[in-house]
């Protein structure tokens, strides 16, 4: 007989109500040492609301939870107490990292390990514990840099650590992926299968299915608060996943052949400066046309934020030409909005919607001056709460009504509000930059379907995007930027992820070119 | 040109600077124990009257010095309870709070002054502290009339300092207080208690606040005076930007307004009437401004100051 790692963690019978609503409907998991467990499912779907049950944030209204420990019989973990749920190992990293900026590495890492009243950090231990974790981990850190002044992946080192520190054996990461570049992602997976070798189980939350089926060893789907699937990853297709995740099948978005139209966008030789150590454009050249989506790839800080300044009219006064249908792009954002230029922004918390205001204000933010939301200087209600009705039932957003702070919203949903603003101006162009960064496989969907339907009616689409299928599954053609400069886009077709893989390592044949 | 030389090499001068530096010492540290928290005690002007009445009256009706001291710092300690219970688990807006704390701490001051004194002209007197001798360095040619010429609070207030510096930078409290004013949910993710510190940090650095008002009336004076803070409380929240947020740095601060406060003083005397006196009473807060013009422009602020944490709201 085989012998079955013992086993660190069970949930129970997990239900919990919020009102009406179930968030986790009779759920049971068990985690085995040294193996990786990823919880799939959409926004909403109850993962969230799971683990703030299993860190003692919430308190379930059935069922328990159980932690083992070295190979003993589970014993509950009482419910409601954080502080229990940190002693019996269990630690969590949290999408938003928690650490302090201006602290060093090793003093975020030796927070909270010593009883407040002693009179002494012992820093020199702690220093000598984090080093043999480090060499153990494969984590490497400068423990006396400061944490402000880290990279997004050396700061969830960090956080990996802080959990490690403390003696955790089930490490639960929520959506460890979303802020890494592909690089980094490689990394991160390679520390997370010498930790699992070491005897640690890990719990990995996400809802990218080629993650999922590249890391895990076995997948727990949740939707609408029930689980619906708990099976070996080995053997697992990710349409078969991403069907029990979403309820139903996904019909992979598809680009319809079609004939660009004339010269919408042409950038001739366009050099903007970089700045703080993120690239400029150096002398990009590119043409997109009506009824075309060039897909820009490339690890991010190669420029591409510097292109969509460019486009959005916020980044200074360009070297070279820039054109949209033969006049010059002029800068400002009201100007090139004027000029026909819609944008999707990537940080779409900040950048893209005011999260106080409602959804109807959001909505009617770009067209202020205009009559379809004011007259002689006073806002129209009844026909800006109209227009945010049939937005709201025409891009499908989830939410309370038109007056609901967009800040309740879910980002998929908040970005499905920020495409119904720009898609209704009916834009020439649209500058579409990581429009699904983070977001679930429906609204991920809904966001292609409109870019595509966008494309039909003939608009060109600049889409910026680290998700290599979502370049490959949308453009008509793909450049790369490395440095500030971008490779000629070439035609999809033929285009393979090696290729592209090699085109983002900037290979000498292209530099030299 | 002479008559600054005159002054800078007097042990006089360094004395009165280091004096005058001296209630501003305990500002700027209560001030930077707060804000390390994450909370900004705009109280501090208010604080400043309170202590300096309290302490003051104390030792007027009967008990002695130390126990004055004493009393000024509980004061401080409750009115910066107030402020922390209103700005820290129920978030209320700091600088609206401040202001209201500094409004009630000193009216609430004037009104027992009147109340406890119904029937004085002028204001009446205490034993204030005297200056004492360090043995070995109150000796020294210059620098032992210069620097070791000064009362117990100003020696207090150098200990302070040196206490908070590594209470600050050594120990898991403070380490835990400086977390809390960058990060909340750091501390709160490394089971720490976020509202208990911020309030711990608020209410010991009012207790230190009111010790600098508890100086004036007790140690640079003998009485009580309305209006007697003049603005002490709002020169140590600029200082404290101006240190970036380290003690050391805000002894220097403290220090160096002082020496200028001593400085326009003796040189109002030197240059007569040539230039309105106002001209002189307006440097050192020039001074202030251009310091933090320049030096505190990439100050390294503490990410979490004025924000509160309210748990589970996004």
């Amino acid at each position: 007989m085989p012998k079955t790692p013992p086993l660190v963690l069970r949930i129970d019978g997990v239900t919990k109500r919020f009102g009406a609503l179930v968030a986790n409907d009779a759920i049971s998991l068990d985690l085995r040492a040294g193996e990786i467990l990823a919880l799939l499912g959409e926004n909403g779907a109850g993962k969230s609301t799971l683990m703030n049950i299993l860190f003692g944030h919430y308190v379930a209204d059935e069922g328990t939870i159980a932690v083992a420990r070295d190979g003993g019989a589970p014993e509950p973990l009482p419910p409601g107490r954080p502080g229990a749920a940190l002693a019996a190992g269990i630690g969590m990293v949290h999408q938003h990292f928690a650490l302090a900026e201006s602290l060093t590495v090793l003093e975020n890492v030796a927070l909270g390990t010593r009883p407040v009243w002693s009179p002494s950090l012992r820093l020199g231990e702690a220093r000598a514990r984090l080093g043999r974790l480090m060499a153990e981990s494969g984590l490497a850190v400068d423990p006396d840099r400061r944490v402000g002044h880290l990279t997004v992946g050396e700061k969830q080192r960090v956080e990996i650590l802080k959990v490690l520190y403390r003696g955790a054996r089930i490490l639960v990461l929520d959506e460890p992926t979303a802020v890494l570049t592909p690089g980094e992602v490689e990394g991160l997976f390679a520390v997370l299968r010498r930790l699992v070798a070491g005897g640690l189980a890990i719990v990995f939350i996400s809802h990218k299915l080629g993650e999922v089926t590249a890391i895990a060893d076995r997948v727990a789907i949740l939707r609408g608060g029930r689980k619906v699937a708990d099976r070996p990853v080995a053997g697992a297709s990710r349409a078969e996943l991403a069907t029990l995740m979403v309820g139903r099948e996904i019909a992979p978005s598809r680009r319809a052949p079609r004939a660009p139209g004339p010269p919408l966008l042409v950038l001739d030789a366009v050099a903007v400066p970089g700045e703080r150590g993120r690239a400029g454009l150096d002398g990009v050249s590119l043409t997109v046309h009506e009824g075309e989506i060039v897909g820009i790839a490339g690890v991010s800080g190669n420029g591409q934020g510097a292109l969509a300044a460019l486009l959005a009219g916020t980044g200074p006064r360009p070297g070279g030409r820039a054109t949209l249908r033969g006049a010059a792009i002029g800068s400002g954002p009201g100007a090139v909005m004027r000029a026909g230029i819609g944008r999707i922004p990537e940080d779409r918390h900040h950048e893209g919607v005011v999260p106080s205001l409602s959804i109807a204000e959001n909505l009617a933010i770009e067209s202020l001056g205009e009559p379809s939301v004011s007259r002689l200087g006073f806002l129209r209600w009844g026909a800006i709460r109209a227009r945010a009705r049939a937005a709201i039932t025409a891009y499908d957003v989830r939410c309370p009504g038109p007056d609901a702070p967009i800040r309740l919203l879910s980002g998929g949903n908040i970005q499905k509000v920020i495409l119904a603003r720009v898609l209704d101006r009916s834009p020439r162009l649209i500058l579409a930059n990581q429009p699904t960064r983070g977001l679930d496989v429906g609204a991920t969907a809904a966001v292609h379907d409109r870019l595509l339907q966008a494309r039909e009616r003939g608009a060109g689409v600049v889409l910026i995007s680290e998700d290599l299928d979502e370049i490959l599954g949308l453009s008509d053609r793909v450049g790369v930027m490395v440095r500030g400069r971008l490779s000629a886009p070439e035609p999809v077709e033929g285009l393979t992820l090696e290729r592209l893989g090699l085109l983002m390592g900037g290979s000498p044949e292209e530099r030299a070119a | 040109m002479d008559a600054v030389l005159d002054i800078l090499l007097s042990a006089s001068f360094w004395a009165a600077a280091v004096r005058i530096a001296t209630p501003l010492m305990f500002g700027v540290l209560g001030a930077l124990i707060c804000e390390r928290a994450g909370v900004l005690n705009l109280g501090i002007e208010g604080i400043f009257t309170a202590g300096a009445m309290a302490g003051w009256l104390a030792v007027y009706l009967g008990l002695d010095l130390w126990s004055g001291v004493l009393v000024a710092a509980a004061v401080g300690a409750s009115l910066g309870l107030v402020l922390a219970l209103l700005t820290v688990p129920l978030g209320l807006s700091q600088h609206v709070t401040g202001i209201g704390v500094t409004l009630l701490a000193t009216s609430l001051s004037y009104f027992v002054y009147r109340v406890a004194l119904p029937n004085v002209s002028s204001p009446p007197r205490i034993q204030p502290f005297a200056p004492v001798a360090v043995p070995g360095l109150s000796d020294l040619p210059f620098i032992g009339p210069a620097l070791f010429g000064q009362t117990p609070l100003t020696f207090l207030a150098l200990a302070l300092f040196a206490v908070a510096a590594f209470v600050l930078h050594r120990t898991p409290l403070g380490l835990g207080l400086r977390a809390v004013g960058e990060n909340p949910a750091a501390v709160e993710s490394a089971g720490l208690d976020v509202h208990g510190l911020r309030i711990g940090a608020v209410v010991v650095g009012s207790a230190v606040m009111a010790l600098g008002g508890a100086f004036l009336t007790m140690a640079a004076f003998n009485a009580f005076f309305f209006e007697m803070t003049g603005g002490r409380g709002w020169i140590c929240i600029a200082l404290t930007v101006f240190a970036s947020w380290r003690p050391g740095k805000a002894l220097l601060g403290a220090l160096l307004f002082g020496a200028f406060d001593a400085f326009q003083l003796r040189l109002q005397h030197a240059v007569g009437g040539a230039v309105p006196s106002q001209v002189f009473l307006m440097l050192p807060y020039l001074l202030s401004i251009a310091a933090l013009c320049t030096v505190a422009r990439r100050a390294d602020y503490p990410k979490a100051l004025m924000v509160p944490y309210l748990k589970g709201q996004r």
